[in-house]
């Protein structure tokens, strides 16, 4: 390994650091406060980091990792994610457990299994970050172990992720067995060569099961609305934005490496998983009175709708890295909002909880509101250029049905963002006053954060080009 | 540069609405009346100025300004005025500052952010009357809408929530076709270009369509989208609903502007983009509209509501719209735009007369009213006129755009001409329906005696009342000003 290429990991050895770190302050100073401020100065240099190494991309380091444009974007809204859950986990935290340090542990090595997704061109290093990930993840939806959800949460969770797994691996060795090697360029020059076998095909066939399975594409959608619901909010948060995106990434490059776009049958498969997610997330979301639940079926559909530019190739790429910017985005900030209203006992996730929450707290509805309005793809807030783009894209590769579908499926949509939206603006009940423990300063500073997030929407809603040009700016640095 | 600042000072003014009414909230109205009259002075002082110069020239468009917007996907912020737009523009503001001023009393809670959602409501209007960039009409087009949703499904009378999904999903799903059939557009215009992606509106005039069916199925997707708007009959059944929920305010932008955005939509983009394919389905959407003129005025002569009645008249005369634009005939788009102004001034001022009677009377039921005249002389007098427009009555102004219509029409299709003025003896039926239940017959009790109108309520129908008037006696400024834009538009599609 040479010094450049070293260079161009150490973003991603600052991130392990970062829980070793996490680890040995444990050992000396017990304190959340402490950790807290660590773990954030510590993501803050992984982003230092990025910065330093960015002239040293594309580097490969073979024959494992690949740090490239689409690498640095991915990683870079994990990090950006990461930062954002970390500051609402202070606050969750410190009113319910006593000793929540563990728990920024679990946390980093999870964003580090993400961030590996995202480099991994081999199918070793796709294992290994997906299994970081996955077992990170076990503990940290049940990381609240007094509550009933969070078990049934974690036990769920735990039972899938570890079959998904073994129909990776099963996966993994058929294409091994077809192609003989496990890189995924390797791969790919195997079959431009021999051509698909059906065993190659089989192969595909799980691994995509499994990506469907942590990205909770329909059908295997079944764990999302429970784990949503049992897991901390931070946690929920965590898994809608950072565990989807590294999956997503690694799809997105194993899929290129593969051309799986060439493929009649995958792209058929897809497509009707596309539509399936869209029609069954929104479908499934009307009537939910449970803002995780409905926030989790929503997701399911939002994924359908990134299917769609996933489905379109190369173009599609940038269309969905920019939705999935606004969607951690819009995201983090509705979840930031449940976290803030959380109580000791209890989840901020009934929807009659929210009634009249704008004539009490208005600065919290509006923030809410913006990001329903995001997810909902109205205009002004950062959902509409995303849904937008991806629509583009579509048209353009003539995906008809899959562009009818989005818009007709955004329609239903629009049904329970609404709802959600005139709860915010009802008239309100009797409020119960809300006891606040904790020091102002970090209530300040989370609510600085959201109210940046609602005007990253709004900006990223207004003025897309900016950042458009700059992701195809990385894309092309491979 | 004015037409930004126009936008700009509405979005800044609800803003700065919002903000101040935290502290006084009194003080959210005087704010919201200064903006949109500062936005109403600026085009009008500008068209002074310069009107003359540009009948010399020939050149219909007023003011022209484009920036870069997102330059990747060749999308700019153009905004432009012509005549036509200029008129919509003109009938935006009196509307506006009349919702303003008719709002100053019945709104008493959270009225900063009541000022708010209508001025941003009007900005998103004005939006679509000057978008030049078919990407910005559709931002202008949504930005409207949540806006008027906040307006119904917070201020709006019981049944609030549920007409405001009603609105908000039925508008929604066209708007979303739109964007689709956009879409389509800018690639097919694109790859006729050789790859010269853009959104711009003058760009994408150049478009040909080499068949017939695809050029069909994207004209379809804009007009389903000004259809739901405007509305035509088998998707108008939103409209009762929202009109007669929405606060008097609401109401009044409802029905004299946002159908007022579908007509400008199908005459702005629908027949000048699509001119063969909208020429192949005229008769049937003439045949709709016919229709619509029969259906919408039966429905209002059964109406109870008093509200829900003015709702359905509009279905009527939006029939006479739809009639009229798919004649393609000068006459009768000029007509149209008539239309288009004098129901925005007829319609609007029945709905802030309803709205006064539901401040004074409690209720919108046409049956629990009677008598009225006696105590309220003067609003009956009023009443009178803007009845009497309803039913096209000559010297007011609905007269002039429905005869001109008709006369349009007649040289198309005599027989659904024949019919739609038959329609014309309906809506005589309901207006005067409207009079006779409300205003006259016994005096139902009532514990005291409603008062008249205040100051404030006389100079809101005294303006609408003076405009009728001279668009019935005195339309040809009008006719006029929007003559070169309907006149090329006619040859085009002849």
């Amino acid at each position: 390994m040479t010094n450049l290429q070293l260079l161009a990991l150490l973003p991603f050895m600052v991130l392990a650091t970062a829980a070793v770190v996490v680890i040995l302050l444990i050992a000396f100073k017990q304190s959340h406060t402490v950790i807290q401020v660590t773990g954030f100065f510590m993501m803050c240099a992984v982003v230092l980091a990025m910065w330093f190494v960015r002239d040293t991309l594309p580097r490969e380091v073979p024959p494992l990792l690949v740090v490239d444009g689409l690498a640095a974007l991915f990683t870079g809204l994990i990090i950006f994610s990461v930062l954002v859950v970390g500051l609402l986990s202070y606050i969750y935290f410190e009113e319910r457990e006593e000793n929540p340090k563990e728990y920024y542990i679990l946390l980093f090595l999870a964003t580090l299994g993400a961030a590996v997704l995202t480099i991994s061109r081999h199918f070793i290093s796709f294992f290994i970050g997906l299994e970081l990930l996955s077992v990170s993840l076990y503990a940290l939806i049940a990381y609240l172990r007094n509550r009933n959800n969070a078990i049934e949460a974690g036990v769920k969770y735990l039972m899938l992720a570890a079959l998904t797994s073994a129909f990776l691996l099963f996966g993994m060795a058929l294409i091994y067995m077809e192609t003989g090697s496990m890189e995924f360029t390797a791969i790919g020059n195997a079959i431009t060569k021999s051509g698909t076998s059906v065993l190659f095909l089989m192969g595909i066939g799980l691994i995509v099961v499994a990506i469907g399975f942590k990205l909770a594409l329909v059908p295997f959608h079944l764990w999302a609305a429970d784990v949503y619901q049992g897991a901390p909010a931070p946690v929920t948060a965590f898994i809608a934005t950072v565990s989807k995106i590294g999956v997503f990434a690694v799809f997105v490059r194993f899929a290129q490496a593969i051309h799986l776009h060439e493929n009649a049958l995958a792209v058929t498969v897809l497509t009707v998983i596309a539509i399936a997610c869209m029609i069954a997330g929104n479908v499934l979301a009307l009537m939910q009175q449970n803002i995780k639940r409905l926030l989790a079926y929503s997701s399911i559909a939002h994924f359908g709708y990134l299917l769609v530019a996933f489905l379109s190739g190369d173009a599609g790429v940038g269309a969905g890295v920019f939705y999935l910017l606004a969607y951690s985005i819009t995201l983090l900030s509705a979840f930031g909002i449940i976290t803030l209203l959380s109580t000791r006992r209890k989840d901020a996730d009934e929807l009659s909880g929210y009634r009249g929450l704008f004539w009490r707290n208005p600065l919290m509805a509006a923030i809410f509101t913006v990001a329903l309005l995001s997810l909902a793809g109205i205009p002004l807030t950062a959902g509409f250029p995303a849904k937008f783009f991806i629509l583009t894209v579509g048209v353009q590769q003539h995906m008809w049905l899959l562009a009818v579908v989005l818009v007709l499926t955004s329609v239903i949509g629009l049904y329970y963002y609404l709802r959600i939206i005139s709860t915010l603006f009802a008239s309100p009940p009797l409020s119960p006053a809300k006891e606040k423990s904790l020091h102002p300063l970090f209530y300040a500073a989370t609510y600085t954060s959201l109210v940046v997030l609602m005007f990253l929407l709004a900006w990223l809603g207004i003025f897309p080009g900016f950042i458009i040009d700059n992701v195809q700016e990385f894309l092309v640095i491979r | 540069m004015i037409l930004v600042l126009m936008i700009g000072i509405l979005l800044v003014g609800g803003l700065t609405c919002w903000l101040v009414a935290q502290r006084y909230p009194l003080m959210g109205r005087l704010i919201a009346l200064i903006a949109v009259i500062i936005a109403f002075l600026l085009p009008v002082g500008w068209y002074a100025q310069y009107a003359s110069e540009l009948t010399v020239t020939g050149n219909n468009w007023l003011i022209d300004y484009q920036v870069n917007w997102i330059p990747a996907f060749g999308i700019s912020f153009h905004l432009a005025m012509d005549g036509l737009s200029f008129i919509m523009i003109l009938l935006t503001f009196l509307l506006g500052m009349l919702s303003v001023l008719c709002s100053w009393n019945e709104v008493r809670e959270k009225t900063g952010f009541y000022f708010f959602n209508l001025l941003w409501t009007l900005a998103g209007i004005a939006g679509v009357f000057v978008a030049m960039d078919l990407f910005l009409f559709y931002f202008f087009w949504e930005v409207m809408l949540v806006p008027m949703y906040f307006l119904i499904a917070i201020w709006g009378d019981f049944n609030r929530r549920y007409a405001a999904y009603k609105f908000f999903i039925f508008t929604q799903t066209g708007g979303l076709l739109m964007l689709l059939a956009i879409l389509a557009l800018y690639f097919i215009h694109a790859q006729q270009n050789g790859g010269q992606f853009t959104f711009d509106y003058f760009a994408l005039l150049n478009t040909t369509f080499d068949n017939n069916v695809t050029a069909r199925w994207i004209m379809l997707g804009f007009l389903i989208a000004f259809v739901i708007k405007l509305p035509m009959v088998p998707l108008h059944n939103w409209l009762p609903d929202a009109h007669s929920e929405a606060p008097t305010a609401g109401s009044l932008i409802l029905a004299g502007l946002l159908l007022k955005t579908g007509a400008y939509g199908i005459i702005r983009f629908v027949l000048t983009l699509f001119p063969e394919a909208s020429a192949s389905i005229a008769w049937w959407a003439m045949l709709l509209g016919v229709v619509g003129i029969v259906y919408g005025a039966l429905l209002a002569f059964a109406q109870t509501d008093l509200k829900r009645l003015i709702a359905y008249t509009s279905v009527s005369h939006m029939g006479f719209v739809l009639l009229g634009v798919f004649a393609f005939r000068e006459i009768a788009l000029q007509g149209v735009v008539m239309q288009l102004l004098t129901h925005g001034v007829s319609t609007g001022a029945l709905f802030v007369l309803a709205g006064m009677l539901k401040e004074r009377l409690h209720t919108r039921d046409i049956n629990q009213m009677g008598g009225l005249w006696t105590a309220m002389p003067h609003m009956g007098a009023l009443a009178m006129v803007f009845v009497m427009a309803s039913l096209g009555l000559p010297f007011l102004g609905n007269f002039i755009a429905e005869f001109l219509i008709l006369m349009g029409a007649f040289e198309v299709s005599p027989v659904l001409t024949i019919i739609a003025s038959a329609g014309l003896v309906l809506s005589a039926l309901y207006s005067l329906r409207i009079m006779q239940k409300v205003f006259q017959g016994q005096l139902q009790t009532v514990s005291e005696p409603p008062k008249d109108l205040s100051a404030r309520e006389w100079i809101i129908m005294a303006s609408l009342t003076a405009t009728i008037i001279f668009l019935g006696l005195y339309p040809q400024p009008v006719l006029d000003t929007v003559q070169g834009f309907v006149a090329q538009l006619a040859r085009s599609n002849l």
